[in-house]
């Protein structure tokens, strides 16, 4: 605590507020301070800050920007679909939007360089200014050249500014193999189950208790600790369920403090949550209507995946189980299972050993186009003329995700497919079609 | 148009929009080419009217079937609008979620665009204006994605402003709308367009939540086809959009083809977890394919009508292929062009009235037709010797035996429907479906053939006649109910009839509560029938049940119901014939499934081989014409390589090949046999065998190879 409060160079007020608004993270937000120096001082000129999701670091940086008035821009990088975009801003941020529309149609790095540089003469930086880089990670995905000038853009346009990057990845898995400036790193460790109790504890429904919220969420982190420790998501969860938890309070059947009542209460409840809204197959909102509603009738509410069936046309179903079957049977086989008259092949040869079952442990495989239809002609049971609608169904099942291309778009000369759906999938559709397909699966011979 | 290029490749050559074609309207092309040309005007109009009839008629049942699940998409929409509004703990404390309608339409992607138009042209209506549609083939990267959103959302917008809107639009940061896309110049605009409401009175506070509605309209974007998405643009958008959640109410829209796994499938939980998902089930297209049938083609009010071989292709691309009512309705577009346009005599394919006038109108070639129709023939083999002489040499006299006999086919499609759907009630639930459980299969066995000569009509009788009573009555009541909507003489007398025999199973109702028999105690056998699945097992019964039968005496309900059964078999007998059996059928009736089958399920490769074996068959030129199947050496230098190729095997030596291909091209030239130069390689002969061969690797028959030098691959099996 008494790191954060005392910076020089930063009012110790507004000090105050911003540790009242970083609980757990007084450590992270100190060194941050110290790094950046006093406000008219030049700063580092890279920070990376890397931490899990929902650490707190947009949270900890938005704070001290705001808190302590520092002149900042942040920029996401999901957002930024041209580099374009994040210049624009960065300009505008700091030099107001006359200056972004300096910038020429398609800016290159060296246009950014320029433009910053000639506002900057105009109007020098009193105190540091900050870049705030959200989603880092995104970054390596553009162009290198990018990451590099970034992190020394103090030295380049020569202002008294720092870029600070946000990432979920550790900073060895971002260094471009050219080399280039190093940062300071910053790890947010995750927060510990008692730091989660604190935070999460200070968003005290306003009629009740703190102690009463408390336990609450020292229930919830009970149940859920387990599998998420994200904050965003379990202040999420606090929310939804907390109604259900003061039922029997507003019942008059437990009084506030009997917290074992209140657990057995809602203990079940949470369980039933942590399988439906906290995978999103119900959605909060039918969650919420769900909890007024009787219990029978919330069991009609099925979750999203238990929608798996697809209705499909009937050749299409037959493509579908031709294309399993050419992606689980090794090509070889084709003439046991699909030739009428395929005369004595011998058992030892035909089944390998290894090869058996582990078909579908290894995934579907590649198999081109005159396959796929040598075997739905020998399983389809009738007649079927080549007709352009046969073709234009497999590209449908492409678009549907029931299959997928292997080769490129553009070859059109023998493409290649995979069958993409499971094997309950494709047993329920040779269901519908009356067609026993584990007869024909090499691996469940 | 020329390229010189020292490259492979293709040109694309866009045509030029100077040159101008004659545009001919829609009737010349109709009149091109169509027999009879005299009628030919009137045909078209007959035609036309008949479309335009069936377009309104399909629209109007798509807005119906779609109705339920807009407006239960519409009240997701403003209920999500309406919580995001609150401002109490639980919606301040919990995640700021995108509300999302997962909307399932089935694989029938043709239609969906229908619904999606009508249910953004109803969310304008009635929720937001500010509605945009993505394709995700125009979406290939987020910036196209953003870009497409944008534009539609704002620009349509622009456009429609009216004049006090215009200032707002100055104000806010024109220069950075051209610049670049991002979600903050779409907030921007939105809080612009939403702060300034016409009818909200700045200075008043909002109290009224109806206003607070208006004044925050939800930001909505439909995905027309989520599979199709790039599924790391979608992850992006998503992202991005919920950063703006707080400023901008979007609500997400998606159209899924399959089945809603498929969001976990695309969307990891970090990205799934920002959305609130909500299902919607659409109507399944083959119920949608049941209306649709019901409204146009079950309907006497539409005079033109697909024979059973029609009918039989249509319903298979349906089943088969494609699933897609758009696709059947266009396959009745185009039975409906081709009847109009090759059958003159579809003068009389319309209303009575008009039927009628136009007989008085035929001309005598039209007469000499309807002298030529099998049915007519058929007809007149009936009638006595003078009559028939009549007929066939008196133009007046025929014109009035064939203005009643289109009396008689306009009565007899008016009784047709209804028996067909009073039978179909009696027979779609019975076990095992005899005759069928969706009303297109029974109908497809009444155009085939006398529906009471078939067996599995027999057998569904007699699964009537052990119905028990309740059922018994609750389907003729039914069956009165169809009636009661016919307006025909014919039909108004059978349900005088049928009210009748109801009245007396209910006399017997009173009768045995007096003196209460076996009978009503004895559960329905039919339902003990249900459980029976193997076909043996059911015939079993079903001979033991005669048995006891005959054994027994028969009680008054037993009775009453072979009375109502027989009442019901007369009238199938009476009503159900087949459209053949009618003269003058083919007036009405559009029998050519070939054509139909040609047009809608094209078979291209069967095609290019009819056209390279037999080039006659395209071409009708009388010098390719051969017997035999073998291809006469002076067809296109295509067909003859084609035909050489056909007997290699899997390699092709390309010398051999230009060599065999020289030798026939020079027969064909008529050069001497003996003579030095016969069957030897020039320089127009290599070339020409080139091209042939090239175009024949580009129809994909050949293809070049590395296996072996100066050889090639074929790429199909079998024989000439
Ligand atoms: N120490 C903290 N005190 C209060 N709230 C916090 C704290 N850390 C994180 N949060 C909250 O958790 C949520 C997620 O944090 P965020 O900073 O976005 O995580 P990150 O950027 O690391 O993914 C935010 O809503 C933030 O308000
Ligand atoms: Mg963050």
């Amino acid at each position: 605590m008494t790191a954060l409060l005392q910076h020089p160079g930063y009012d110790e007020e507004r000090l105050k507020g911003v540790a009242e608004k970083l609980p757990c993270r007084e450590v992270q937000a100190g060194m941050l301070l110290s790094l950046m120096g006093q406000p008219h001082q030049y700063s580092y000129p890279s920070i990376f800050i890397y931490g899990h999701r929902a650490s707190g670091k947009s949270h900890v940086m938005h704070v001290l920007m705001k808190e302590l008035e520092l002149s900042h821009a942040t920029v996401s990088c999901v957002e930024c679909v041209s580099i374009a975009l994040l210049f624009e801003q960065v300009l505008l941020s700091f030099f107001g939007c006359d200056a972004a529309s300096l910038l020429p149609r398609s800016p290159s790095l060296s246009d950014f360089v320029r433009v910053y540089r000639q506002q900057c003469s105009q109007s020098p930086a009193k105190q540091t200014r900050y870049i705030v880089m959200e989603k880092a990670e995104l970054l390596r995905d553009t162009d290198a050249s990018l990451l590099s000038a970034l992190l020394r853009l103090q030295e380049l346009v020569e202002d008294n500014v720092t870029v600070i990057l946000l990432s979920e990845i550790a900073w060895d898995k971002f260094r471009p193999n050219t080399g280039c400036f190093e940062p300071l790193l910053l790890h947010f460790p995750d927060y510990s189950k008692s730091e989660l109790q604190q935070i999460l504890s200070q968003n005290v429904h306003p009629s009740y208790s703190a102690g009463f919220y408390s336990a609450y969420i020292n229930i919830l982190l009970g149940v859920f600790y387990s599998v998420c420790r994200d904050l965003r998501e379990l202040r999420h969860l606090a929310a939804l369920n907390f109604s259900k938890f003061c039922e029997p309070l507003a019942e008059g059947k437990v009084k506030e403090t009997d917290t074992h009542k209140l657990w057995k209460h809602i203990e079940p409840h949470l369980k039933k949550a942590m399988q439906t809204v906290y995978l999103r197959e119900v959605s909060s909102l039918q969650w919420e209507q769900m909890q007024q509603m009787e219990e029978e009738e919330a069991g009609a509410l099925r979750g999203l995946s238990a929608h798996t069936h697809v209705e499909l046309p009937y050749y299409s179903k037959f493509l579908l189980i031709a294309a399993y079957l050419a992606s689980y049977n090794p090509a070889r086989t084709d003439k046991r299972f699909f030739l009428k008259h395929h005369g004595k092949i011998r058992k030892t040869n035909f089944l390998k050993k290894n090869e058996k079952t582990s078909n579908h442990l290894l995934g579907p495989k590649p198999f081109p186009l005159d396959r796929l239809l040598a075997i739905f002609y020998s399983v389809v049971d009738s007649r079927v003329a080549p007709t352009a609608s046969i073709f234009s169904q497999i590209s449908s099942l492409v678009t549907l995700q029931l299959l997928a291309q292997v080769s490129h778009d553009d070859q059109l000369d023998a493409p290649k497919y995979k069958c993409a759906v499971s094997l309950d999938f494709i047993c329920a559709i040779a269901r519908t079609v009356n067609f026993d397909i584990v007869k024909y699966l090499y691996d469940f011979l | 148009m020329a390229t010189s290029s020292v490259s492979k490749g293709c040109f694309v050559f866009k045509p030029s929009a100077k040159k101008k074609k004659k545009t001919l309207s829609l009737e010349s092309y109709f009149v091109q080419g169509c027999e009879d040309a005299e009628s030919s005007e009137i045909r078209f109009r007959l035609c036309q009217e008949l479309w335009d009839e069936i377009k309104t008629d399909t629209e109007v049942l798509q807005d119906e079937l779609n109705r339920t699940i807009l407006d239960s998409l519409l009240d997701f929409t403003r209920k999500c609008s309406s919580t995001r509004q609150n401002s109490d703990w639980t919606s301040q404390m919990r995640a700021s979620e995108i509300p999302t309608a997962a909307l399932m339409l089935g694989v029938n992607v043709p239609d969906h665009d229908m619904t999606f138009q009508s249910l953004s042209d109803m969310l304008k209506q009635s929720v937001s204006p500010h509605v945009a549609s993505v394709q995700a083939k125009e979406c290939g990267a987020l910036k196209h994605l953003m870009k497409k959103v944008l534009e539609r959302l704002m620009d349509t917008v622009v456009v429609v402003d009216d004049e006090d809107e215009e200032e707002n639009v100055e104000t806010s940061p024109r220069v950075h709308r051209s610049m670049h896309c991002s979600l903050g110049i779409l907030c921007d605009w939105y809080t612009a367009r939403t702060k300034k409401s016409p009818t909200g009175t700045p200075g008043k506070k909002r109290s009224s939540q109806v206003r607070d509605e208006q004044q925050q309209p939800p930001v909505v974007i439909i995905f027309k086809d989520l599979e199709a998405f790039n599924p790391r643009v979608l992850q992006d958008f998503i992202l991005i959009c919920s950063q703006y959640i707080d400023r901008l109410p979007l609500t997400f829209i998606f159209g899924i083809a399959t089945s809603p796994s498929t969001i976990q499938h695309m969307l990891p939980h970090s990205v799934s977890s920002l959305l609130c998902i909500e299902l919607f089930q659409s109507l399944s297209c083959t119920q949608h394919l049941a209306t649709v049938i019901d409204k146009l083609i079950l309907a006497s009010r539409i005079h033109f009508k697909l024979n059973g071989k029609v009918m039989q292709v249509l319903i298979g691309v349906f089943l088969y292929h494609d699933f897609s009512v758009r696709n059947f309705i266009k396959g009745l577009q185009l039975a409906l062009l081709e009847h109009f346009h090759s059958q003159p005599l579809s003068v009389l394919c319309c209303k009575k009235k008009q039927a009628l006038f136009n007989v008085t109108q035929l001309s005598k070639p039209n007469l000499d037709r309807i002298r030529q129709l099998p049915s007519f023939k058929r007809y007149v083999e009936k009638q006595e010797a003078q009559e028939q002489v009549n007929l066939m040499t008196d133009d007046s006299h025929l014109k009035e035996v064939c203005q009643q006999l289109i009396k008689d086919l306009h009565k007899y499609h008016k009784n047709y429907y209804p028996i067909l759907r009073c039978l179909h009630t009696l027979t779609s639930s019975l076990p095992r479906y005899p005759l069928g459980k969706q009303i297109r299969e029974l109908y497809l066995i009444c155009l085939a053939k006398n529906v009471w000569e078939n067996e599995d009509y027999q057998s569904a009788m007699k699964l009537v006649k052990m119905l028990a009573k309740g059922e018994m009555v609750s389907l003729l009541q039914k069956c009165v109910e169809i009636l009661q909507l016919s307006k025909s003489k014919k039909m108004k007398n059978a349900l005088v009839q049928l009210e009748e025999l109801l009245a007396k199973f209910k006399q017997l109702d009173t009768a045995t509560e007096m003196t209460p028999t076996v009978e009503a105690s004895i559960p329905s056998p039919i339902k003990n029938l249900q459980k029976k699945t193997d076909l043996f097992q059911l015939q079993k019964t079903l001979l033991e049940m005669n048995e006891s039968r005959r054994a027994k005496r028969l009680s008054p309900f037993e009775n009453l119901r072979n009375e109502a059964l027989e009442f019901i078999d007369n009238l199938v007998k009476s009503h159900l014939s087949p459209p053949e059996s009618q003269p003058l059928y083919e007036v009405c009736y559009y029998s050519s499934s070939a054509t139909v089958r040609r047009h809608l399920n094209a078979t291209p490769r069967t095609s290019i081989q009819a056209a390279l074996s037999n080039p006659y068959y395209y071409l009708q030129n009388d010098s390719l014409k051969s017997e035999d199947g073998t291809v006469s050496n002076t067809a296109p230098d295509i067909c003859i390589a084609y035909k050489l190729h056909l007997e290699c095997g899997r390699l092709i030596n390309l010398y051999d090949w230009l060599e065999a291909y020289s030798t026939v091209v020079s027969a064909a030239e008529g050069n001497d046999q003996d003579s030095e130069n016969f069957g030897k390689v020039d320089e127009v002969k290599h070339a020409r065998f080139i091209r042939a061969v090239s175009a024949l690797e580009f129809l994909g028959f050949i293809k070049s190879t590395k296996q072996k030098t100066d050889h090639v691959a074929r790429l199909t099996w079998g024989g000439c």
